[in-house]
């Protein structure tokens, strides 16, 4: 187990040291480029080459990368170069806002997507189950920005019930909240509720359980003692990986409604080129999405201990 | 998934090989009949486009009608209305069809050149091939897929050209991994094995005993992955990053209709509704399809 987390572990960060070294790359190799953004495009080439020397970008690529990555690692990220201040400081300000909008998504989309895939797939073909099928196989067609734009004419321009901006210009206000929250939660429940499903099917076909109904429990008790606890371990691992694509969709819906979160500040920063801001933000998704990937798989493991990863698996 | 390969892998290419076979399959499924039903209406949109007797797309003719509404000088009706630049969303519908489905035809298929390559290198081949390939796909899939969009493409720009390469990075690692797991389940078949005995190149087994044997999984895989590229074109459209203006795409229709969505709903609505059909018939089809193969 403990092997496991920490060649887990290793992989991780080698993912997240090539990635940096990518970006790096990607973004730092060609030095005036560099100047040029941060001093802007009306700058001679003497400045610029004054500017690089100044900053040491003349010393070799691998001692940049490596002050870069230490930088990073103590939460030094560089200046923004369009809001003219730390990234540090823009940082962790929309990191926050962007926990509360995903904290109230998984609020609603795990109790709602378990209890309808454990509905639907405690009775096999039946309406219930189909319903749901059907349900979930549309609300997952429909793009973030297809649903928000439906939503917000009939609830903003039709109706009048919602502001149709979010930027909470004015202090916290929930009501800015329903509808990102609901495009959300309306386009990831599908996947999450079909995978509980066939985990709840699976698990309801199984000899154990044909045993525990065929000595005569009654079929409530069969099924939250003996089926719940193992259909529910696959969508553990679902909804760690939904974390993935729920930032993609954070993206989108928070540059939609103007929220002021992470995925905005991403979005701005690689719009405008902000070089010190997009290689933070990107390494912050990447750390996300990779960290919910590890626990994942160590939780995978934990909760199912017949499950064991070999060489090949990885 | 490599478990349920064999049947899979059998069973529907076998009998999608005809297009009267393909048609007598699909009435199997009443899902698989609905979304191909859905895919042929917008397929017949965009190629029966230029036929039409539709406004041209691109023309400013009278700003912000709603739907019905007829022309001043009583030529035309605008049947879904006009948007806030006063073109025909109708005609911009049908010729957004048809640029959506051919770009996210092309991108799709760069992935799966570029995914079944490596897929099958790295399953047949194993070895050192298979552990950095495979590192590379991990690589690739850490990123949340709309970060590496938004990266690659705000950094080499938005043509067409870029776009099909950004779908590339962000789905050929995902194709490679099914590829491989087909690969490393049929790999061990007797018929691979009497053709290594035969002498053949890897290069002809790959192609000709391994990938036609893969083709059952892979066509349910690639009906699901148009519906995502079609969503990854329309949010690119939408966020500013995709298919060049002034040609209509959808997702920049909803875009450019929203700061004055107040006085066009229906410029934001129907985009929305054409977007989620044309991706509803895509995961139908491959929900019908996987139902089929699943029950031979």
């Amino acid at each position: 187990m403990l092997m496991l987390a920490a060649r887990r572990f290793g992989a991780m960060v080698l993912i997240m040291a090539v990635i940096s070294l990518l970006l790096f790359v990607i973004f730092e190799s060609d030095k005036l480029a560099v100047a040029g953004k941060v001093l802007g495009p009306y700058s001679s080439l003497e400045q610029r080459e004054l500017w690089l020397e100044k900053e040491g970008y003349n010393r070799p690529f691998l001692v940049r990368y490596g002050e870069w990555v230490s930088n990073a690692l103590r939460g030094d990220f560089g200046r923004s170069i369009r809001f003219k201040a730390p990234v540090s400081e823009l940082l962790w300000p929309r990191l926050a806002n962007t926990g509360i909008l995903a904290g109230f998504v998984f609020l609603l989309m795990v109790p709602l997507s378990l209890t309808l895939g454990v509905l639907a797939g405690m009775r096999e073909g039946s309406a219930l189950d189909r319903l749901l099928s059907l349900l979930s196989v549309v609300t997952t067609s429909i793009p973030e920005f297809a649903s928000a734009a439906v939503l917000v004419a009939l609830f903003v321009f039709e109706l009048g019930w919602l502001p149709g901006t979010s930027s909470m210009t004015g202090g916290f206000d929930w009501t800015q909240l329903v509808l990102p929250v609901g495009v959300l939660v309306l386009y990831d429940f599908g996947y999450v509720a079909r995978m509980t499903r066939a985990s709840m099917v699976e698990v309801m076909t199984s000899q154990y359980i044909r045993t525990a109904i065929l000595k005569g429990l009654p079929r409530h008790r069969v099924i939250l003692r003996h089926a719940l606890r193992n259909a529910l371990i696959a969508p553990f691992t679902v909804i760690m990986l939904q974390l993935n694509w729920l930032l993609s969709g954070v993206i989108v819906v928070e540059v939609f409604f103007a929220y002021k979160g992470f995925g905005a500040l991403l979005y701005d920063a690689a719009m405008f080129g902000d070089i010190y801001l997009i290689e933070a933000c990107t390494m912050v998704a990447v750390f996300v999405a990779v960290l919910s990937q590890f626990l994942s798989d160590v939780g995978y493991t934990m909760l199912n201990p017949r499950i064991r990863f070999d060489r090949a698996g990885a | 998934m490599a478990a349920g390969g064999e049947t899979r892998g059998r069973e529907l290419p076998s009998r999608i090989g005809t297009f009267l076979g393909a048609l007598a399959l699909l009435r199997e499924s009443p899902i698989a009949m609905m979304g191909a039903a859905i895919l042929l209406f917008w397929v017949a949109m965009a190629v029966l486009a230029p036929l039409l007797p539709l406004a041209d797309p691109n023309l400013p003719l009278e700003p912000l009608r709603p739907p019905l509404s007829v022309a001043a000088d009583g030529s035309t009706t605008f049947w879904l209305g006009t948007d806030i630049k006063g073109r025909d969303v109708l005609s911009r519908l049908v010729w957004g069809a048809q640029r959506v489905l051919i770009w996210a035809g092309i991108a799709t298929l760069a992935a799966y050149l570029v995914g079944v390559t490596m897929g099958l290198v790295a399953g047949y081949l194993g070895g050192w091939w298979d552990e950095t390939l495979s590192f590379l796909a991990n690589v690739l899939l850490s990123f949340p897929v709309m970060v590496l969009y938004i990266i690659v493409i705000t950094r080499i720009g938005a043509s067409p050209l870029n776009i099909v390469l950004a779908v590339t990075f962000a789905s050929a690692p995902g194709i490679m991994r099914i590829v491989r797991g087909l690969v490393l389940d049929l790999k061990s078949r007797d018929y691979v094995a009497a053709a290594r005995t035969r002498g053949e190149r890897p290069v002809y087994i790959m192609l000709v005993e391994l990938l036609p044997n893969a083709r059952g999984p892979l066509i349910v895989d690639a009906c699901l992955r148009l519906g995502y590229t079609t969503i990854a074109l329309a949010t690119l459209g939408f966020l500013g990053l995709g298919l060049p203006p002034p040609d209509p795409d959808w997702g920049a229709m909803i875009a450019e209709t929203q700061p004055m969505g107040a006085f066009a709903g229906h410029a934001m609505i129907f985009p929305a509704i054409a977007i989620s059909s044309l991706v509803l018939g895509f995961n139908l089809l491959a929900d019908g399809l996987r139902e089929i193969s699943s029950r031979d």
